[in-house]
């Protein structure tokens, strides 16, 4: 009992009071009998004990992760109902906000800047592109910030911590299949047709989900410890926008004689075959019996009326399937391009991803 | 006795925090920094948990005592395997579940989908969850309350719920955070019959309270905890507790109450 009174002198600690410099001193050898002798690690493995707080192996991480699918699909599924509740118009956000974006983006660039000029029936290309493009930037925003929206979440409960980017990413999933039917409708009364080439939309979608996960890893991994990658990504996304044919055609800029792209064949091909560009492309391929009509290469090549596409797109839309460019990807092409975007990015932020899995918990 | 079911080794927990007061934070002061070539604003790194040792077996309860800010619930946390270590090591036979009193379930989800989301999260199957789920409600005793947002709870609600949830799945490591002291006394009843009755298991559970007559009932075991070490740990449980309480300035009183009459039922002030 000779420690005992090293503790602390009673009266050293007065009261409750919080902090100061009153706290006692707390001795160099404290008086613990909860230690054996031997090693603590010695006696931990010896007994089999797993350390805690250590990233898990990468299959049984893997295991973990499908064992938690229910959890992922519950948990995006709440969030989804739970998003709009405090809204008076409830669910019908998940309708109107893509609406809205397409209304506003036709509003300026269809109506008064006249982007759509050598594209045959643009409203359904731009709503198109736009609601495929708002997938993936959805699933970027909402991806940056899950570890610190979920913090206090991952500070209760053990779960394998990718399981909440691939909720996000879930999440947005559902949000576009409620815009694809907003979208059935805005091409059905434009005049497409509805034809076996709409199948072709799921395995689209089925990539750009798989790239989206992939990404969301990434960038989850990255907003967790710097903050400032959620400030900077709505600038980044949009540029990408931009770049990637949601508001113009790509192909239009590459073919025209004034298109911007006209002079830069190696950039064209690169913008073209971009994640975001490529999903996009494939989609309106599916979607929409016009563009569809209207893509390079799609009739026999006259020079003609390719010249004429080159001279006057705004006047002769649809031309532009007479010309046959070397310097465009095929349609083929892009098919490959999508399914290597979406197993390289899944399988390199799978793992980039984990190889932070036990940091997640610290802020 | 023979078999150990958490091991803690030399741990030492360090947060990261961003932001402290010593940088204002001014566009000025960051552009500042950034021709300094400074790295990061105002990290302050905050040394919860400072070289803690111990083991403890199955079967055992161990309480957790301290001054607020002394690293009990970091400990807790830590052996959890929520946090992860600066330095040292936490060992243990299985997770555990952490009892909080702000364990965060889903606020703006009703009381019904977090039950479904927490039996899920800590991997149960749906099956497992669908027969789960009515006991929880019961035991949980909330009531109509089930179908409204978590956010319209009281907090001793709240933390009813979440108890339901986390002794749902038999862990064999319980880590109680304060998170009975909001429940009324059935429910504080109920609470203990279920520790009991995951310490007949072979279970362990820590219990962290600063109500020190619940934890001179429940543990076998007791750390005390200053400014992120261990001041005192054994399993003399009333003389560790009595100068605890002399130390905070209180009488002692848990010694003489053990060998007279059991202990105490009132709380300590």
């Amino acid at each position: 009992m000779t420690k005992q009174g090293r503790v602390s002198a009673p009266g050293a600690l007065s009261g409750p009071v919080a902090g100061g410099d009153s706290a006692a001193t707390v001795t160099a050898e404290p008086e613990n009998t909860l230690l054996p002798g031997e090693p603590l690690r010695d006696l931990a493995l010896r007994h089999g004990l797993k350390q805690t707080a250590i990233r898990p192996p990468l299959r049984g991480y893997a295991g973990e992760l499908w064992q938690r699918r229910y959890f992922i699909t519950g948990f995006a599924t709440a969030r989804n109902i739970a998003m709009y509740t405090e809204a008076r118009l409830g669910q019908l956000w998940q309708v109107l906000t893509p609406l809205l974006n397409a209304g506003v983006y036709y509003l300026i660039f269809g109506l008064l800047l006249g982007t759509s000029r050598g594209v045959p029936d643009y409203i359904s290309f731009l709503v198109t592109g736009v609601f495929v493009f708002n997938f993936t930037q959805r699933a970027f925003i909402t991806s940056s910030t899950v570890i610190r929206d979920t913090l206090p979440l991952i500070r209760a409960l053990y779960f394998p911590r990718a399981c909440l980017p691939l909720g996000y990413v879930l999440i947005e999933l559902q949000q576009l299949i409620l815009s694809f039917a907003v979208l059935f409708v805005i091409v059905l009364v434009a005049g497409e047709p509805i034809t076996p080439y709409w199948l072709l939309i799921f395995p689209v979608l089925v990539l750009q989900s798989v790239f989206n996960v992939g990404c969301g890893l990434i960038l989850a991994r990255w907003g967790a410890s710097i903050d400032d990658v959620s400030q900077l990504l709505p600038f980044i996304v949009r540029t990408w926008m931009y770049t990637s044919g949601v508001l113009f055609s790509l192909e239009t800029l590459t073919l025209t004689i004034h298109g911007k792209l006209h002079d830069h064949p190696t950039l064209a091909y690169l913008l073209q075959i971009n994640p975001a560009a490529v999903y996009i492309t494939l989609v309106r391929y599916a979607l929409l019996a016009k563009y569809r009509g209207s893509l390079p290469g799609a009739k026999p090549y006259n020079a003609h009326n390719c010249g004429l596409y080159r001279l006057f797109s705004g006047k002769y839309p649809s031309y532009s399937a007479y010309c046959h460019p070397t310097t465009l990807p095929s349609i083929p092409s892009l098919w490959l391009y999508g399914a290597g975007w979406a197993l390289v990015v899944a399988v390199v932020g799978f793992l980039f991803f984990w190889r932070a899995e036990a940091r997640y918990g610290r802020g | 006795m023979a078999n150990p079911m958490v091991v803690v080794d030399d741990l030492h927990v360090v947060y990261r925090v961003y932001g402290s007061n010593a940088d204002k934070g001014t566009a000025a002061t960051a552009l500042l920094r950034m021709i300094k070539r400074q790295r990061r604003p105002s990290i302050r790194e905050v040394h919860a948990i400072r070289g803690i040792s111990f083991v403890a077996y199955r079967g055992d309860a161990v309480g957790v005592i301290g001054r607020n800010g002394s690293g009990k619930s970091t400990l807790l946390r830590a052996i959890a395997g929520l946090l992860p270590s600066e330095q040292g090591a936490v060992y243990t036979d299985g997770h555990g579940a952490l009892l909080g009193v702000n364990a965060a379930l889903l606020e703006d989800l009703t009381g019904e989908r977090n039950v479904v989301l927490g039996c899920l999260a800590m991997g149960m199957t749906t099956q497992e969850t669908k027969e789960a789920k009515p006991r929880i409600v019961e035991f949980s005793g909330v009531g109509d309350f089930i179908n409204l947002p978590m956010k319209a709870y009281s907090t001793g609600m709240g933390a009813r719920l979440r108890f339901a949830i986390a002794s749902a799945k038999s862990h064999d490591i319980l880590l109680v955070d304060e998170a009975l002291a909001t429940g009324d006394a059935e429910f504080q009843r109920k609470s203990h019959a279920r520790i009991d009755e995951l310490r007949a298991r072979a279970g362990t559970v820590f219990l962290v309270a600063h109500n020190l007559a619940e934890i001179a009932e429940t543990c076998n075991r007791i750390i005390w905890l200053e400014k992120g070490q261990i001041v005192k740990a054994g399993d003399d449980v009333p003389g560790i507790l009595d100068e605890y309480l002399v130390a905070s300035g209180g009488v002692a009183r848990f010694v003489e109450a053990a060998a007279t009459a059991g202990y105490p039922s009132g709380p300590v002030t």
